[in-house]
This record gives structure tokens, C-alpha cells and sequence, in this order.
């Protein structure tokens, strides 16, 4: 299980804090998110960095999630 | 368009004719005519000294300086400074105290120190702070810019 | 990991391999590149803040002679509003192009319209005369409170705020809005003893970088067209032109040019798609430089902002309550650093209770581009200056206080992770230890601290290392050097080869020459383009070991390998690296080693900074007497480079403290473009700056680096302002803090 924490943000659309999702793969945990709160768009999240378990990752397509991994979307940063 | 004049010069020692129009600059005919790209443009405004160079040994902004006005006279540059393949002690200090990052404010500062340390060869921090207020640096805060200026000016004496 | 490691050659102050050309002049740099046939293009801008341009005739600018060629906004291609990453805020490929060439409407002071190619740069100057345009002129909006009002002047018929509860039926000139929470921020400040409530405003302040943007390009039809420019992101650039002119990627080649400075202002493009368009349409390569007029006019600077903080803490120092409002100037088009100034603002802290709102504005000023830690420094200026009341409030040390509610490893940021190991608490402890901070005061003197965060990123790098037979190599990589990073990526191979630095000589390849690289921003170079230089070092090796092995006959396991040299573990032979390479052809070919990564794990760098000011009170200037950067760098490969980034901020951070900002008439028209009057710190107006290189080892970079770029522009605006405050007993509000606004306040009269 993986346990996903939205933002403020997120949570307008979602309406809850955070849930806790069977995921292994980067994949699943897109498709849990998305499958239990459809009001969340698919593309806009893909193109979101993550964080699990604090290590940030922009371009998750391919990770894993652990068993009890904590997951946090956010808007990709670059900087200057 | 009006014709071109005719203007005999000598550049860090050698002999150099060009042709300019009466408006350009001495800096616009050292990078556009005569292909001596190290003298950098900053602000065309006087107020960066990127491209600072001297005439007739004083240091001036090429780009306040009109290209006509080298008629006669001798122009330094940041090409003149050192030899072909050995740097001078100012140079090699900018590299000993890292005092350049990107480096497009150096060849001014070079040419800048030079003549402050012909000038004055054994300024004080301030006096060397003040002389180089005309060369702007938005990369190293100054620090170690000026520590490689003192740095080279003590060198210089020493080896006197 | 790094944590008790002894380097060979890291953390060495070696000369930079690049330095014999930078000191000489040597070095070519956006404007330095001439091709033959070569012809120059100049913009013509608008001399409006806000206008509709009704119409638009260049027939007679195409008569004049000399004039080969004109481009209009009308020479894109389609464009879709396809969204584009830039250095801070999210935009899109139409407001890009928008910008790069007005269409239908200009909205600032400056906005480039069109363009001309002619035989030299005086002809393209007469022929820009020529154009008529009809403007119908508007009334601009020139500040946030005027943008967001109700009855503001739009800048876009089309812009209805994203963000709110409920979706907006009118268009407004906020383009977002963000929220972010943490806990019950009013359950915080009602547990709180002492509340400190102000509003700031900072303003806009361009990066300043001495180099102009300049490109020479050649557009060829059979494919190959270049473009040479000044960037800090060359792949970037080649992806952004591409997109505009409705080019494939392959058929454009972009080499990336000594760069002069860049802050995070060169990680777009201005003058590269319209160059190409008017060398496409006169069958000529076409050089643009910007002059300096045209640089603090029409290129991005950073945000002005305007702020209100309120704190809340208990009697014992617990701060328990974090709220604040920001709103960012974006300028014409949206995507201001809003959103990351609510994520950092905040980040140094411990607490609980958070709540932080954002609001992106456009008015009619050029749009904002990234300006080193985009968002940060404005917001962190507001927080910190409070953090310093506050600690005035409840009688303790503004370091003691920082302490005490310092983040650190576990802290739950505001933008959802947890932190991993951070060095705030290191440099704190640092800064209170510092002969600076002992150092007692004069009269008309006062003392500031203040904190700053950075994320730091990481992303894809790619890098090549070719070997030589001779034993000497390439590190081929694609960050542009902005700052002396190839010195460290050469010295960052030395070190994971074991042979001297001096063999490997670090190159910036074009994007034809190596593989993808993000751009040179974000704090990212060392860390994430060193992991891959480090990488691919480890394949040479590995090559190395397996060449050796089948000389002598044995396995790679059986080879080991030290300073250079391999040693047959089963027998006693010995061959150096040259000797290898010398027999590379007959064991298998060069030997090239790969890495092509998407480096994740970046640390988080936070700096501590200490400013000592003295004012005078008749003039209200301010001198900077002393000051300390603290800051965390991991782990300095180069120290003195690492140094130069702190001091380098700290130099920006203080300009924008003192004196920078942009002033504009009453009709945004912008009156101070140029360096005597938009006034950067001068060699005269600084001390020494002192740096104390805090070493808290980032664990998922093999030798614990940390991003240094951006943090140290951050504390400074704080430090400086609570500093001036400090001297003279006067609240401190609004930078910069030029003489007038200082007499000002020391008069009393606001």
C-alpha cells in the first residue's frame, strides 16, 4: 500500500487528504489516483514531479513505489 | 550613405589602417572591422568598462571613444596584454583567486588593472576598489577580484 | 557515500581549464561569432506600455536599400497553447510567441514587433523608422493592487484565474491563484503569545547579467540550419525555436557560446527564432545583439512583489503560526514565480500550522523571466524581517530563535515531503560561532540575519569521455559553464579515474554532439551533470579493467585498478592508462565511456547570511560594513567556486536591497534602462564578503554535492533590510532601500 498526501490544491478536487492505494509501479499508482477520483486529470498529474518517501523525482515513469511508501505530486521546478 | 574615412592607427604596437564611418565606435571597429572580439560590449553607455582599452596609454570605454579618434595614436587592448602564449602576472593572479566566473567582465578588468597598477603600484584596498568602480561584475560579488588586483600589485613589487 | 572521505583531487582549488582564454580574451561569446555573407537584424519595440496596434505597414521599410528582409509575428507558424516549462513558472508556446514578436496588441514599454535584416546594423537601424504602425493606446496597469481591482485595465480578454473555489465568469489580470497548508493555521495563532502582522513589497530587479543576448544564425533549406547564442540551455533553445518555426529538432543545430552571465534570464528565447526567420527569408546568415536599453526594457527581470506575513509564537519561542499572502508581478504574460515563493517561504521552519496564498498578475512590464532561486528571495525577505521582530518581540537571539525552530531532517515541508538530511541547523550553529557575530557594533550601526532554502534539482544529463591513446581525454558534456562548473566536472572524472585532473579536458558540446542535457539552472550542474561525468569515468574504468584483462589474459575481477594504473591481482604486470589506450585499437576500439541519467536525490542547500550596515543619517545612504554567506554546499569540489556562488549572491541580494529596481512614468514607460541609472553594486560599494562553507553530505550523490547556484541570492534582501531597520529604529518595509526611502524613514515621514 502506498499512501498518496494531496495538496491544498489537489484537495479541492479529490475532497480528501490523503488515501492509501495498492500500488508497485509509477503506472499503478497514476491509475489508482486516477480511478478513484476521476475529477483529477490523468495528463495534468503525469506531468507532475513526485516525491516518495521524500526523494524528489521528475520523471517517474518508470519507478517503483515500496510497500509503505509516502507519495506527494507537485508542479515540476526548475529554477535560474 | 556617407563614404568611409580612412584611419591610421597603431593597435597593441602594430600598425593598422581600417575604414569607418564617422559615427561608429572604436569599439565597433575593433569587433566588426577588425575582428578583436576580446574587447567586450556591455552597455554601449560608458557605464560597464567591459570595454575598457587605453589610448595613447590612458584608459578609456572604447565605446565613448569614436573609431576616427585612433587616427595617429596608439590603442592597448586586452589582445596586447601578455605574450602570445604566457600570461602576465595580473592574468595569472585573476586565475590563482578564481575572480572571474563567467569571464565576460575579465578582459576589461585585465586592462583596467593594468593601468591602475601602472598608475599606482601599490593601492590600498579602497584605492583599488574605487579605480575599478567603472568595471561592472555581476558574477563575483568583487571579493576576489580585488584580493587577485593586491595579490598581482604585490607580486609586481616584489619582483621590482 | 562521502561522509568521512578522503578525495584525491576533490575539494582542491585547481586552475580552470578554460582560464587561458577567459583572462585573454580569447573566449567567444554570444556576440563574438561572424559568419561570411553574414547581415544584422534589429527589432523595432514598442514605444507604448499598452496599446492595440491597428495597423502595421513595412512597405516602406522593404523599399529602403540594403534591407533584405522583414519578420512579423505573422511569420510563425500556427502556434497552439501548448504549455512549456520555463526556469520558474509554467507558459505556453503562444504567450512565448506573443513575446518573442507582438501580435495585435503591445504590453509593455519595449515589446519587439518587428523585425529587419539589412547589410549592416545602421541600414536595419534607419529602415525600423520606416515601419508605421497606428497604435490605439490603453490605459496600463503598472502595479498588483491596480491589477487585481476589480475595475483594472485587462492585459487579456481571454484570462480568467485558475485556482478559485468556483470557476470566474469575468477575466481578470490574476492568472492564478495557489494555496498551500499545513495543520490549523488559526488553531496556531490562537495558541500564540506574541503575533507580528506586516506588509512588504519588493521590486522588480532584472539579473543583470554584463553580457547582452546575442545570436548568429544561418538558416539552410536543405536542412542544417544553426543557431549560435548566448544560453544557459541550448537544448532548450533548440526545442522552444523549433516549436516556433514548425521545425523537427534534427533539422536544427544550436551551439551554445561562452556564456556572460545568464541568472536564470537566458533560459528562454528572444532573438533566435527571429533571426532564423529573417535568415530563412534573405538567404543569409543574420547576427542580433541586443543593446543594453533593449536588455532592462524587453527581457525578463525578476517579480516585484507584494506581501503580508503574519507570524505567531508562544512565550517559550515555539513558533506555532505561518501566514501569508503574495502576490507577483508576471508581466504581460502569466507565469511569475508565485507558486515557488509559497514553497519556500516558509521551509526553513519547523512548524506546524501553515497557510500561504499566491496570486500571478500580469501587468504591462516585460514578462518576468527566472532570476536566480525565482520566487524565493521575495517571499523569504517578508518572513525573515518578521522572524527578526518576532525575535526582538520575545527578548531572544534571532539566531537562538532560528534554531530553535529550524527545519531539519523529518520536517514536514509545506509542498508535501519530508526532508532527508539538511545542514540549516550547521549553518545556523556556524553563523552564531563566526568572529562576524561577535564582532560588536558601532554607532549608527545595526545587525541582520537571515535564513534561505532552495529545492535544487536534478534531471537529465548526458555525458561522453573519450580516451586518447595517448591517455589524455574528453569529458564531452551539455551544460553551458556559467560559473567555472567544467572545472569540476574535469575535476569530479579525475577523481573517480585516479589519474591527474589535467588529462581530461571538459567540453560544451552542441546538441548535435551530445545527448540530451537540461539546462544549467536550478542549482543542478555540479550535482546532476557531475553524477553523470562521474558515471561515465566509472564505465572508462571499467573498460580500462577489461582491457588490461584480456592482455594479460585474466578477468576483469582479477585487474585492480589505482592513480591510474592497472595491476594484475593473479600475476605482477602493470600497464598505466596510456599504455592502455595506446593499445585500445587492437583490444576493442576507443575506449569511450557513457552516461546518460535523470539525476534524482538533489539536496537542498540552505544559507545563513550576516550583514552588518552603517547609515548615515543626513544622507540616508548605506554602506554594507561586513558580511558573512553561510551555506551548505554538501560537499565544495572546488571551493573557491563554491565561494564565488555565495558572494556572487550575496552581491545581487544586496543590490536588490539597496538600490535596484525599475522606475517607470506614469504611463509605463520604463526611464532608468541603462547601468548608470538601474544601479548595480560597484566594486567601491562592498567590503570583503566572508563565506563559511558548511559540508552537510547530500547522501544520493557519490561525492555528497549539493547545489550552491541559487540559495545565497536569498538572505541577503532580509539581512540587508532588518540590518537598515536595526540602524535606524524605523520599520523597514518596502526595497530597495535607496537614500531617499531611508531619510525618509529616518524622518519619519512614510
Amino acid at each position: 500500500m502506498a499512501r498518496v498526501v494531496f495538496s491544498s490544491e489537489q484537495q479541492r478536487l479529490t475532497k480528501e487528504a490523503e488515501c492509501d492505494v495498492v500500488a508497485s509501479t509509477y503506472r499503478q499508482l497514476i491509475d489508482a489516483v486516477i480511478t478513484r477520483y476521476p475529477r483529477l486529470d490523468r495528463d495534468d498529474f503525469m506531468r507532475m514531479a513526485i516525491a516518495i518517501d521524500g526523494e524528489i523525482i521528475h520523471e517517474p515513469l518508470l519507478e517503483t513505489v515500496g510497500d509503505n511508501s509516502e507519495v506527494h505530486f507537485f508542479h515540476f521546478i526548475a529554477g535560474g | 550613405m556617407m563614404a568611409k574615412l580612412h584611419i591610421t592607427t597603431s593597435i597593441n604596437g602594430d600598425a593598422t589602417e581600417f575604414l569607418c564611418e564617422p559615427h561608429d565606435t572604436l569599439l565597433d571597429v575593433l569587433r566588426n572591422d577588425l575582428q578583436m572580439t576580446g574587447t567586450k560590449e556591455g552597455c554601449g553607455s560608458g557605464d560597464c568598462g567591459a570595454c575598457s582599452v587605453t589610448v595613447d596609454g590612458r584608459l578609456v570605454c572604447a565605446c565613448l571613444v569614436l573609431g576616427v579618434e585612433a587616427e595617429g595614436r596608439e590603442i592597448g587592448t586586452i589582445e596586447g596584454v601578455g605574450d602570445n602564449d604566457k600570461l602576465n602576472v595580473i592574468q595569472e593572479k585573476f586565475l590563482e583567486h578564481a575572480a572571474l566566473q563567467c569571464g565576460i567582465c575579465t578582459p576589461g578588468l585585465v586592462v583596467s588593472t593594468q593601468a591602475l597598477l601602472t598608475l599606482n603600484p601599490d593601492p590600498t584596498e579602497a584605492e583599488a576598489r574605487y579605480f575599478l568602480a567603472g568595471n561592472l561584475c555581476r558574477c563575483t560579488g568583487y571579493d576576489k577580484i580585488i584580493r587577485a588586483v593586491l595579490d598581482a600589485a604585490a607580486t609586481m613589487k616584489g619582483a621590482a | 557515500m562521502s561522509e568521512a572521505r578522503e578525495f584525491k583531487y576533490i575539494g582542491q582549488n585547481t586552475i580552470r581549464p578554460d582560464g587561458f582564454d577567459k583572462v585573454t580574451g580569447r573566449a567567444n561569446y554570444g556576440a563574438d561569432m561572424s559568419l561570411p555573407g553574414m547581415v544584422w537584424g534589429k527589432i523595432l519595440r514598442s514605444p507604448h506600455a499598452h496599446a492595440i496596434i491597428k495597423s502595421l505597414d513595412i512597405s516602406k521599410a522593404e523599399a529602403h536599400p540594403g534591407v533584405l528582409a522583414i519578420a512579423t509575428h505573422a511569420d510563425f507558424p500556427s502556434v497552439t497553447d501548448e504549455a512549456i516549462e520555463s526556469g520558474e513558472g509554467s507558459s505556453t508556446l503562444l504567450d512565448l510567441a506573443r513575446n518573442v514578436l507582438a501580435k495585435d496588441k503591445v504590453l509593455y514599454h519595449g515589446h519587439a514587433i518587428v523585425a529587419i535584416a539589412a547589410k549592416t546594423a545602421a541600414i536595419a537601424e534607419q529602415a525600423l523608422a520606416l515601419v508605421d504602425i497606428d497604435y490605439e493606446v490603453l490605459k496600463p496597469v503598472l502595479d498588483v493592487r491596480t491589477a487585481m481591482a476589480a475595475d483594472a485595465p485587462l492585459l487579456h480578454a481571454d484570462m480568467f484565474t485558475q485556482g478559485l473555489e468556483e470557476a470566474p465568469t469575468r477575466a481578470s489580470n490574476i492568472a492564478v491563484r495557489h494555496e498551500m497548508k499545513l495543520g490549523d493555521i488559526d488553531a496556531g495563532f490562537a495558541e500564540a503569545d506574541v503575533i507580528v502582522e506586516r506588509e512588504f513589497y519588493t521590486p522588480t530587479a532584472h539579473q543583470g547579467y554584463i553580457e547582452p543576448h546575442a545570436c548568429t544564425v544561418r538558416y539552410d533549406k536543405d536542412g542544417q540550419s544553426m543557431v549560435w547564442c548566448s544560453t544557459q540551455g541550448h537544448f532548450d533553445v533548440r526545442s522552444s525555436t523549433a516549436k516556433l518555426l514548425g521545425m523537427k529538432l534534427g533539422q536544427l543545430k544550436v551551439i551554445a557560446s561562452e556564456i556572460g552571465g545568464g541568472f536564470g534570464g537566458k533560459t528562454t528565447v528572444y532573438l533566435e527564432p527571429v533571426a532564423l526567420i529573417l535568415s530563412r527569408k534573405s538567404g543569409r546568415p543574420v547576427k542580433m545583439v541586443m543593446n543594453r536599453d533593449e536588455v532592462l526594457k524587453a527581457t525578463g527581470p525578476g517579480s516585484a512583489s507584494r506581501s503580508k506575513i503574519k507570524l505567531g509564537a508562544k512565550k517559550d519561542g515555539t513558533i506555532t503560526a505561518m501566514k501569508g499572502w503574495l502576490a507577483y508581478e508576471a508581466g504581460a504574460f502569466k507565469g511569475s514565480p508565485v507558486m515557488l515563493g509559497c514553497m519556500t517561504a516558509f521551509t526553513p521552519y519547523a512548524v506546524a500550522n501553515m497557510y500561504i496564498e499566491g496570486f500571478d498578475v500580469v501587468v504591462n512590464k516585460a514578462k518576468v523571466a527566472a532570476y536566480r532561486a525565482p520566487g524565493a528571495p521575495q517571499a523569504e525577505f517578508a518572513v525573515e524581517m518578521l522572524v527578526n521582530e518576532l525575535a526582538v518581540e520575545l527578548g531572544r537571539d534571532p539566531i537562538d530563535l532560528r534554531l530553535q525552530n529550524a527545519a531539519k531532517e523529518g520536517t514536514q515541508t509545506i509542498y508535501g515531503p519530508k526532508f532527508k538530511r539538511v545542514g540549516l541547523v550547521e549553518c545556523l550553529e556556524a553563523a552564531r560561532d563566526s568572529a562576524h557575530y561577535k564582532q560588536a557594533l558601532q554607532a549608527n550601526q545595526g545587525r541582520g540575519i537571515a535564513a534561505g532554502f532552495w529545492f535544487n534539482v536534478g534531471g537529465q544529463s548526458s555525458v561522453v569521455i573519450n580516451m586518447n591513446p595517448d591517455g589524455t581525454g574528453t569529458i564531452v558534456e551539455g551544460s553551458p559553464d556559467i560559473g567555472g562548473s567544467r572545472a569540476s566536472m574535469q575535476m569530479m572524472a579525475a577523481e573517480a579515474m585516479g589519474i591527474a585532473p589535467g588529462l581530461l579536458k571538459p567540453i560544451i558540446a552542441d546538441t548535435e554532439n551530445v545527448a540530451f542535457s537540461q539546462g544549467t539552472g536550478g542549482s543542478r550542474t555540479t550535482f546532476a551533470t557531475g553524477m553523470a561525468v562521474i558515471e561515465a569515468a566509472e564505465d572508462v574504468v571499467n573498460q580500462v579493467k577489461q582491457r588490461a584483462a584480456s592482455v594479460w589474459n585474466v578477468t576483469a575481477e582479477q585487474v585492480d585498478w589505482a592513480d591510474g594504473v592497472a595491476t594484475n591481482m593473479a600475476g605482477e604486470e602493470r600497464l598505466t592508462l596510456a599504455e592502455v589506450c595506446a593499445g585500445a585499437e587492437r583490444t576493442g576500439g576507443q575506449i569511450s565511456g557513457r552516461a546518460n541519467i535523470n539525476a534524482r536525490g538533489a539536496g537542498p542547500s540552505f544559507a545563513v547570511h550576516l550583514c552588518d550596515v552603517q547609515v548615515d543619517k543626513e544622507t540616508g545612504k548605506v554602506d554594507v560594513v561586513r558580511y558573512t554567506a553561510v551555506q551548505d554546499a554538501g560537499k565544495a569540489i572546488h571551493p573557491q567556486y563554491v565561494e564565488g556562488q555565495y558572494q556572487g549572491g550575496a552581491a545581487q541580494g544586496i543590490g536588490w536591497a539597496l538600490n535596484e529596481e525599475y522606475v517607470f512614468s506614469a504611463d509605463g514607460l520604463m526611464e532608468n534602462a541603462g547601468f548608470l541609472d538601474y544601479r548595480i553594486p560597484v566594486a567601491s560599494d562592498l567590503p570583503m564578503i566572508d563565506t563559511i562553507i558548511v559540508e552537510v553530505p547530500n547522501a544520493f550523490h557519490p561525492y555528497g554535492v549539493r547545489g550552491v547556484g541559487e540559495s545565497g541570492i536569498i538572505p541577503p534582501l532580509g539581512a540587508v533590510g532588518y540590518a537598515v531597520e536595526s540602524a535606524i529604529g524605523a520599520k523597514v518595509t518596502d526595497l530597495p532601500l535607496s537614500p531617499p526611502r531611508v531619510l525618509a524613514l529616518i524622518q519619519g515621514n512614510t
